[in-house]
């Protein structure tokens, strides 16, 4: 790409659609490294979208986006939503979290032994380390989605991009992965963009808010979000508890 | 019975003569050619069943084996030879069902019986248009021990050799792409040169095999082995390991019972697939009761 960028991640002008028909038109934000940035709005508002733009799934039908800090949408690691991937699926916790390295051994046809280590470390700070062996299947809700945060831990060089990470988790389990993740980005330096439903959470966590609607609502941190008149738009006027 | 106990199991007289036929029919050219076809074809379909039956596209084996049979039909009505002429159409039918349930409105199941009914309808126009319903065509149907010509064997042990390197050599980006195509694909996977791949080799292994198996029956060894395992086996490597062999085994014991009673080669191979289908889920069942 010529254009460069002092972000890690920034759009200009993004322009998305589906057959023709336009999803998101001019979102223009910008990621900086070691921030917690989350992506809010109603369902259809096109943040789905937007996500897989991030990580090429999705070509822009304008606009562009940019990597810096020697990054590309392949570095990043990402977590799908839940209907992703298959939950009765034969596969030890291991043979899942490794494939997550699939992207840095590009030429090679096997896993490398700095992979297996770097699965180990994923493992251990998601705190599965134990489950290495265990199936996949058998797993409760919670466990399952730390292997999968594991696994997108394998991928992320610097970024995590997690798509509705708790979403049908146990009050337990969500508390738990929210604050793995909030350490990930604290403790590990790890950006982290989410995609979330729970504004209350998003609220407690995040620097950035970027705020959809088709386009872009609101993009700035926090404190300008929690000032402004959009949150009460979202929340629909019931104010956060 | 205390003497009974002292005799060795190849003694026993019935046993004897199951050998001994079996030896006499192993001795015909052509009994062998079936079983290296059958088993190589069966192998493969297995492994390839693994990753189509996770990915919830198994039925893709069923609508590429409608074709296959609408081909042979008309193959037969030409005087063509029957691999050559439907070796193509089903490739190219693969990756039209492929292009159609990814990309259109209708949606892939509905697609797969479109084309399914209608090759079947044209098959079987083609053969009132000439024959008639005859033994050949109840052949190509339920499969036959003497369909298979020398040329067809060195077709099997190449498309087998070739699905062995592909599933061996590849089988960390097949598994992530199984798992999770995003996931897969946002890693920078090409993962739709694996399905082409996967859906093109299927076809081949369809086209081969159609006439040991049968058309009706083929996809069988696409789904029984890979669910047969994953009843037992709760992780990747194992399921595929444990699918080639039920496939091996079922087809050779299908080959044996077709030359000894004179079966139709194909039911008697799904029929031992199905047995050891219902073996894995006592097996599966017992596993998960013990824990």
């Amino acid at each position: 790409m010529k254009n460069k960028t002092l972000y890690q991640i920034e759009c200009r002008g993004l322009a998305l659609s589906y057959e023709g028909k336009n999803v998101l038109s001019n979102v223009s934000f910008s990621v900086s490294a070691g921030d917690y940035l989350c992506i809010v709005g109603e369902n259809g508002s096109g943040k789905s979208t937007l996500i897989k733009a991030l990580i090429s799934l999705k070509k822009p039908s304008g606009g562009e986006i940019l990597f810096g800090d020697g990054l590309s949408g392949k570095s990043i690691g990402y977590l799908p939503q839940q209907t992703a991937f298959k939950r009765d699926f034969p596969a030890k916790v291991r043979e899942i979290v490794l494939s997550g390295c699939l992207g840095r051994s590009k030429a090679h046809l096997f896993y490398l032994a700095q992979d297996k280590k770097r699965a180990a470390y994923a493992m251990e700070r998601m705190g599965i380390a134990e489950l290495a062996e265990a199936s996949f299947a058998n797993l409760s809700g919670g466990q399952k989605q730390k292997v999968i945060l594991a696994r997108a831990l394998c991928a992320a060089e610097k970024i995590l991009l997690l798509d509705e990470p708790v979403t049908g988790l146990d009050p337990t389990s969500t508390k738990e992965l929210y604050s793995l993740i909030s350490s990930l980005n604290k403790n590990d330096g790890m950006t982290v963009i989410m995609v979330s439903h729970d504004i209350a959470q998003s609220l407690t966590y995040a620097n950035k808010i970027l705020h959809l609607d088709r386009s872009v609502k609101f993009f700035g941190t926090k404190e300008e979000y929690l000032a402004s008149n959009e949150l009460g738009a979202l929340l629909g006027g019931d104010g956060i508890e | 019975m205390p003497q009974m106990s002292l005799v060795p199991f190849w003694e026993v007289t019935a046993l004897n003569n199951i050998f001994a036929s079996l030896g006499v029919y192993f001795s015909y050219k052509f009994v062998i050619f079936a079983f290296i076809v059958g088993v190589l074809v069966s192998l493969c379909a297995s492994l390839l069943g693994v990753t189509l039956v996770l990915r919830r596209c198994s039925m893709i084996g069923d609508g590429l084996s409608h074709v296959a049979f609408g081909a042979l039909a008309i193959s037969a009505v030409l005087g063509a030879s029957p691999l050559a002429f439907s070796l193509p159409i089903v490739v190219i039918s693969a990756i039209l069902l492929l292009r159609i349930s990814e990309n259109s409105k209708i949606g892939g199941d509905a697609a797969i019986a479109m084309i399914s009914s209608a090759s079947v309808a044209i098959g079987v126009i083609a053969i009132s248009l000439t024959t008639g319903m005859n033994s050949d065509v109840n052949s190509y149907m339920f499969g036959s021990l003497t369909a298979m010509e020398e040329s067809d064997i060195y077709l099997a042990i190449a498309l087998s050799v070739f699905v062995l390197i592909f599933y061996v050599f590849f089988y960390n980006r097949i598994f992530a792409f199984t798992f999770d195509e995003d996931f897969a694909k946002a890693a920078g996977l090409r993962t739709e040169l694996y399905k082409t791949v996967t859906a093109i080799i299927t076809a081949i292994t369809i086209a081969i095999g159609m006439r040991v198996i049968g058309a009706m029956l083929i996809s069988a060894l696409i789904i029984f082995p890979a669910l047969g395992a994953m009843r037992v086996f709760r992780s990747f490597k194992a399921v595929s390991i444990c699918a080639a062999l039920l496939a091996v085994i079922s087809a050779s014991l299908g080959i044996c019972a077709s030359c000894l009673w004179a079966l139709p080669t194909g039911a008697a191979i799904v029929a031992f697939n199905a047995i050891s289908f219902l073996l894995c889920s006592l097996a599966g069942g017992i596993i998960r009761y013990g824990r």
